[in-house]
């Protein structure tokens, strides 16, 4: 059997006039045209896995994303492999495609999608997964894996979303956990050697050659294939039940050599990777357009919601000087006047203020260029490099004390005392700022009224602090419904429903009412539903996507699309219930969807964390402290890459305490037994502080659907 | 100091809309370290005016924009404007071609002041050659075009006749300008020329459609602004499929508004000059 053959079939000419005619009718015809500064047109040829890089969103959303742009440098620069891309139709340009009988295309040589050897989308977020469907089905190959052959393109997924890789199962061939930039050229080499220069002999089945290259893929570590793994589920009856309904009860390899569990992969040091070198410059406007140079990867201030600060563990660190050369060299490179220093807590790199200044005075950024750290830290410090770098446009300024009382923050372990907000808002206010935004989370885990209602305390304070310097100074506090996210410690909680959601929304909205100045905005508790609905769920929940998607629900992310009827009655359809799937408790003993791959944290350590967490215990960040042995770093044998052996002005958690001193802030070191981190919890300041309620002590296993321990007081 | 570029919209390009093209202008200039004037206050912005904002979709050959420059620093650079066209030509995308740039008078007034009219060629299919020769008589010979169209929220009846200057077939394909010889064949696109005045009220290509399907008898009120559909329901009624804008006039100031006005669109007479003509 001659390998090439069937590729050389593939349809490889470019759709372009069949295309051109279609942007006349749609909205926003740039989308789909390409021409990026930046962009590659490689020349596929049969000595090269084709690469087709997916975003399942529009493309002003997708475009700026660095991870599927960093790969898509890697793989054009591999002498094996070209990559081209593509990003979701939106419905208008869908209806048009389908209507004249285009598929889904590449922007760079407008290529069929079906004739590429990998089909692979960057997974950011669960509500775009009817998109990912979608846009599979739009190519025009099968929609389930298994009915595809070595003739249709595989299917990957990467990013976030693949640590709970289950409701895609049937959909998507291959996941790949963690960082990319090593594990794509280990793939590529394997796809190669199915599927160029053919030393591997085929069985003449195109069935079982495509079997044979996904087990191939098993054996690169941090790659998972569903298919090699069997799902089991039983009938489950017990306590608050309501109803009959089946519970997983193991995911097992089903051939041997496959690993039981698939660990993530972790570059040591993101210095070896600075890329992307050429970032993309679109020709429309996109979101965060702008240069983006990340500053260092992972956190670990150990937020116990914030599913990115668990997952992308530990620290690395880009080198000083090398950021510095990206930007100078992006800017002049791109035209951009924005560099935006990216990082899940951009004030937290060691010389921040440093690498800000030396930006901004450097003559090559031509003097207008400005600066963005897109997530602040709540603390005065911080606003004073804001100050710095927002000489001119300072319109507005956001800060995330996720919580509404000290204790709440306590339960997150987002240890910001009020005292810091109020002095960041100080800042903002007295450094000529007229608007501030506040990020809070409610349906968060032991929450009651007197935390939700301590959003208005906090953000009428705000007001207070800004009137003090301008009369006409705005609050907006925008409050999320909270999700539980897989690989956190909160991934047993049972999420709130959406009548108790509602319910606090309205409390917020009364609360705010009569405060001049303080705006509350609000997410859609529907969508929090239907974000639980697929976050936490099993391969069940396959079947409910596809329903979705065939009722025509695509770009659920976007509120004018999104409908919860159609998630409801697929759910129904297929024998299940919100009750059962999102807003449950999980137990210690339940096996989770997603406990055959692993972002690296121990089951152990999230359990402590999610027990500390019901006991209100802070836990501080081990940059700068003792290991927790969360498994991040012990696990892979990387470590931190950190410049600076010392925390940063404000202190390991923004909170201007010494925390290594025990100061007023609790916290708990690991060489300390159990029962003295207890006694170590001190009354903080600001809040009262509850200890050892009922839900701590008792756990809230027992606790029925409705809704977060706590719910009703 | 002032230099106005004059510049094409050509290919994929023509897709974007004209604050792109703005926003690449921007990142083009800043690229090659132009000393670019910047607004003052709270938002400083680049000193950059574009003309007569063309429709996305639409492709030019004149395109233009002013751009204000820091008499000192440029002088500093010790630069002259001859390598400005093709050093910007290969800083922005594919189909945007720098052809020409002038000196132009710091206090001169704003080109989107001085357009009076455009010229294009356009490109349809679903009629014939002869069919659209009747359809272009019929429009000449009408002495109003009545359609309705939306304007800050309200309907309102305008007549196109007077904005639409000149109308005729093009001797050429779309695709060289019109002026190849040599017309296709019958079943191939039929190309049309026409100038279209911008003031006091503009008439954009889809407009002109309109005007063919209201001659056909269609219905007035179809607004839709989306070109291969729009025109297409009605029987012989044409389909536009690309518009290129060729040259756009101004008045001279010797020359009264009512000047008369040529019928072959390939004029050059002594009504109008072309805009970076008038500042030199
Ligand atoms: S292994 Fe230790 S040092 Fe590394 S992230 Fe986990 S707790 Fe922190």
């Amino acid at each position: 059997m001659e390998p090439l053959a069937s590729r050389m079939t593939r349809e490889m000419s470019s759709l372009w006039n069949q295309i051109e005619p279609l942007l006349a009718q749609v909205t926003k015809p740039a989308r789909y045209i390409g021409g990026e500064q930046g962009a590659r047109t490689p020349t596929h040829g049969p000595e090269s896995v084709s690469w087709l890089l997916a975003y399942p969103d529009t493309y002003e959303v997708g475009l700026p994303n660095q991870g599927l742009q960093i790969l898509y440098e890697i793989l054009n620069e591999q002498a094996t492999a070209v990559a081209e891309r593509t990003y979701a139709p939106w419905i208008d340009m869908e209806a048009a495609m389908r209507a004249a009988g285009v598929p889904l295309f590449s922007l760079e040589n407008h290529l069929p999608a079906a004739s590429f050897d990998v089909l692979a989308f960057n997974l950011s977020a669960e509500l775009v997964y009817t998109n990912v469907l979608n846009m599979i089905d739009l190519a025009g190959f099968p929609l389930r894996g298994e009915d595809r052959t070595i003739d249709d393109p595989v299917v990957m997924a990467g990013g976030h979303s693949t640590f709970n890789p289950e409701p895609l199962a049937d959909f998507v061939d291959v996941f790949v956990l963690g960082d990319g930039e090593e594990v794509v050229t280990e793939i590529n080499d394997v796809l190669a050697s199915f599927l160029v220069g053919g030393d591997r002999p085929r069985t003449g089945d195109p069935r079982a050659d495509r079997e044979a290259l996904l087990r191939a893929l098993t054996q690169v570590p941090g790659v998972y294939v569903p298919w090699c793994y069997e799902a089991k589920f039983a009938r489950f009856e017990g306590e608050g039940q309501v109803g009959p309904a089946e519970r997983l009860v193991s995911i097992t390899p089903r051939f041997p050599g496959v690993p039981d569990r698939v660990e993530k992969r972790t570059i040591a040091d993101l210095g070896d990777w600075p890329y992307p070198k050429e970032q993309l410059v679109p020709l429309i406007e996109v979101v965060h357009d702008r240069l983006n140079v990340e500053l260092f990867r992972g956190c670990t201030r150990g937020c116990r919601f914030c599913q990115a600060g668990m997952i992308t563990r530990p620290v690395r660190e880009r080198p000083a000087e090398q950021v510095r050369t990206m930007v100078t060299d992006g800017l002049r490179r791109t035209g951009y006047d924005e560099v935006a220093l990216t990082s899940l807590s951009s004030a937290d790199y060691s010389g921040i203020e440093e690498t800000v200044t030396s930006i901004i005075d450097d003559p090559a950024c031509g003097g207008q260029v400005s600066v963005s750290l897109p997530s602040l830290r709540v603390d005065a410090f911080t606003v004073g490099t804001a100050a710095q770098i927002q000489k001119v446009r300072r319109t507005g300024l956001t800060f995330a004390p996720e919580g509404g009382t000290w204790r709440m923050r306590q339960v997150i372990n987002k240890l910001i005392r009020e005292e810091d907000l109020y002095a960041a808002v100080d800042a903002a206010f007295s450094q000529g700022w007229k608007r501030v935004k506040l990020y809070f989370l409610i349906g968060l885990p032991t929450e009651t009224d007197e935390d939700t209602l301590g959003i208005v305390e906090l953000a009428k304070q705000c007001v207070a602090i800004g009137r003090r310097y301008h009369p006409g100074v705005t609050v907006t506090a925008s409050v999320g419904g909270f999700v539980p996210k897989v690989q956190t410690p909160f991934q047993w909680f049972g999420q709130n429903t959406i009548e108790e959601l509602t319910r606090k929304i309205h409390l917020l909205r009364d609360a705010a009412r009569p405060v001049r100045g303080l705006t509350i905005r609000w997410h859609d508790p529907k969508a929090t539903a239907a974000e639980g609905i697929v976050s936490r769920g099993d391969r069940r929940m396959g079947p409910v996507i596809e329903q979705v998607w065939r009722e025509g629900g695509t770009f659920q992310e976007w509120s004018e699309c999104f409908a919860l009827d159609r998630w409801l009655t697929a759910l129904a359809d297929h024998g299940m219930t919100l009750e059962d799937a999102v807003y449950r408790h999980r137990t210690a003993d339940e096996v989770l969807p997603w406990d055959h791959v692993s972002a690296g944290l121990h089951r152990d350590f999230l359990w402590q964390e999610w027990q500390d967490a019901l006991a209100e215990h802070g836990l501080e960040d081990c940059r700068w402290t003792p290991c927790y042995d969360c498994g991040a770093c012990t696990g892979f044998g990387v470590e931190h890459v950190v410049a600076s052996a010392v925390p940063p002005a404000g202190g390991s958690q923004g909170t201007g305490q010494d925390l290594t001193t025990g100061g007023q802030v609790p916290v708990r070191f690991l060489a300390e037994p159990p029962t003295a981190r207890k006694e170590r919890t001190l009354a903080s300041v600001g809040a009262t502080t509850t200890h050892g309620s009922s839900v701590a002590d008792g756990g809230i296993e027992g606790q029925g659907p409705a809704g977060a321990p706590g719910a009703g007081n | 100091m002032r230099l106005r570029f004059c510049y094409t919209k050509l290919g994929k390009i023509r897709f974007t809309s004209q604050r792109d093209v703005a926003r690449m202008w921007e990142r083009a200039l800043r690229r090659m370290n132009m000393p670019v004037g910047y607004s003052e206050g709270f938002n400083p912005r680049p000193l950059l005016s574009f003309g007569l904002a063309l429709p996305t979709g639409a492709e030019s050959r004149a395109e233009y924009v002013d751009v204000v420059v820091d008499d000192a620093a440029w002088q500093e650079a010790g630069r002259t404007t001859d390598d400005l066209p093709s050093e910007l030509t290969g800083l922005l995308p594919e189909g945007i071609d720098v052809v020409d740039v002038e000196v132009v008078e710091r206090q001169s007034g704003s080109l989107q002041q001085f357009v009076t009219s455009c010229s294009w060629l356009m490109e349809f299919t679903g009629v014939t050659v002869a069919g659209m020769g009747a359809l272009i008589d019929a429009v000449l010979a009408a002495e109003t075009i009545m359609i309705m169209r939306e304007r800050k929220g309200r309907q309102e009846t305008d007549d196109l006749r007077p904005s639409i200057i000149a109308l005729g077939l093009a001797e050429g394909p779309f695709d060289q300008g019109g002026e190849a010889a040599g017309r296709g064949d019958e079943g191939s696109p039929v190309v049309v020329v026409a100038e279209l005045a911008t003031k006091p009220r503009g008439v954009r290509p889809v407009e002109l459609v309109r005007a063919f399907v209201a001659v056909a008898g269609g219905a007035a009120d179809d607004q839709s602004e989306r070109w291969a559909t729009l025109g297409g329901a009605a029987q012989g009624t044409p389909v536009l499929h690309r518009a290129c804008r060729t040259q756009q006039w101004i008045q001279r100031d010797d020359v009264p508004d009512e000047a008369p006005v040529p019928s072959d669109p390939a004029r050059g007479d002594a009504g109008a000059e072309h805009v970076l003509e008038r500042a030199s």
